[in-house]
């Protein structure tokens, strides 16, 4: 077995194993925590498949940046203890039974597709590859993501901003 | 790997994350899942990447096909980061309002 394949099951092992902990722990930052295991292990998976600027960005973004982000926002609200009273138990069943049912019609539908194994590799998941791609074909839609994101940022800039007098029902206005 | 073993792992991660905003009524956690199904769908962008360029590269092996779905990929990350920065302030907004993330308590748009 070669080494590539005993990550490949490792990662997906843990991969899966810390989405389930994340949707069935009861300590919303215990979620927080198996979300990063997962966001790492799903960076292991991109160096598996020669796309190392997106792994190290994985890891910077949505491990460093977006689940600090999280934390923060649940330690701020200090919903440290379970705050989710009388779940309805059939709700959960149902909700369990048609993500599985989904989840098996996908699985179905694709298990007689064709495999086709990876073959070489001329280095396009490498930061030069894709700085050339992005910054000569790409280059509207990144500076397009620039408004983009000064637009998220005056957005979470106005929702978050203490509104004084104002009930919800008017506060758009 | 065969590319078949990335599809099925995406999928598990794309129902768990379902399952996760079904039956979780935390609203931060359900964000979460929602997070988690982007990425499902990132690895299964960047599997296929992978694929197109081995299919390319048995022809020409100085081809550089590919790149583009890496790059839809960091698209997709930048948007998510957007994304979460203003769903998280309307969360805030909310528990300042109401006091949780309940989202049985986030039903005013109904009345």
């Amino acid at each position: 077995m070669p080494i590539t394949e005993i990550l490949f099951w490792a990662l997906s092992a843990a991969a899966i194993i810390a989405a389930l902990l994340v949707i069935f722990s009861k300590n919303p930052v215990h979620s927080v925590l198996w979300l990063i295991v997962v966001f790492f292990a799903i960076s292991g998976h991109y160096v598996l498949l020669n796309a190392q600027f997106l792994a190290i960005v994985n890891m910077i973004v949505y491990a460093g940046a977006i689940m600090v982000l999280f934390l923060f926002v649940i330690m701020l609200m200090n919903m440290n203890a379970d705050q989710e009273p009388n779940k309805s138990k059939w709700m959960k069943i149902a909700g369990v039974l048609s993500g599985g049912s989904l989840m098996l019609l996908l699985v179905a539908s694709l298990k007689n597709s064709q495999a086709i194994a990876g073959g070489g590799d001329a280095g396009i998941g490498l930061i030069q590859q894709l700085g050339k791609t992005l910054f000569s074909e790409y280059v509207v839609p990144f500076e397009i993501s620039s408004v983009l994101f000064l637009s998220a940022m005056v957005g979470a800039v106005i929702l978050g901003k203490k509104e004084k007098n104002l009930t919800e029902a008017d506060s758009t206005n | 790997m065969p590319i078949n073993y990335y599809i099925f792992l995406s999928i598990c991660l794309f129902s768990i994350g379902i399952i996760g905003v079904l039956t979780r009524r935390n609203a931060i956690i359900i964000f979460m899942c929602i997070e988690l199904m982007l990425n499902a769908v990132n690895l299964l962008l960047v599997a296929f990447s992978r694929m197109h360029h081995a299919a390319a590269y048995a022809v020409d092996n100085a081809s550089l096909v590919g790149a583009e779905a890496q790059i839809f990929v960091f698209f997709i990350m930048v948007v998510a980061a957007a994304e979460v920065t203003v769903g998280l302030a309307i969360i805030v907004m909310l528990y300042r309002n109401i006091h949780s993330v309940d989202i049985n308590f986030l039903n005013r748009l109904k009345h």
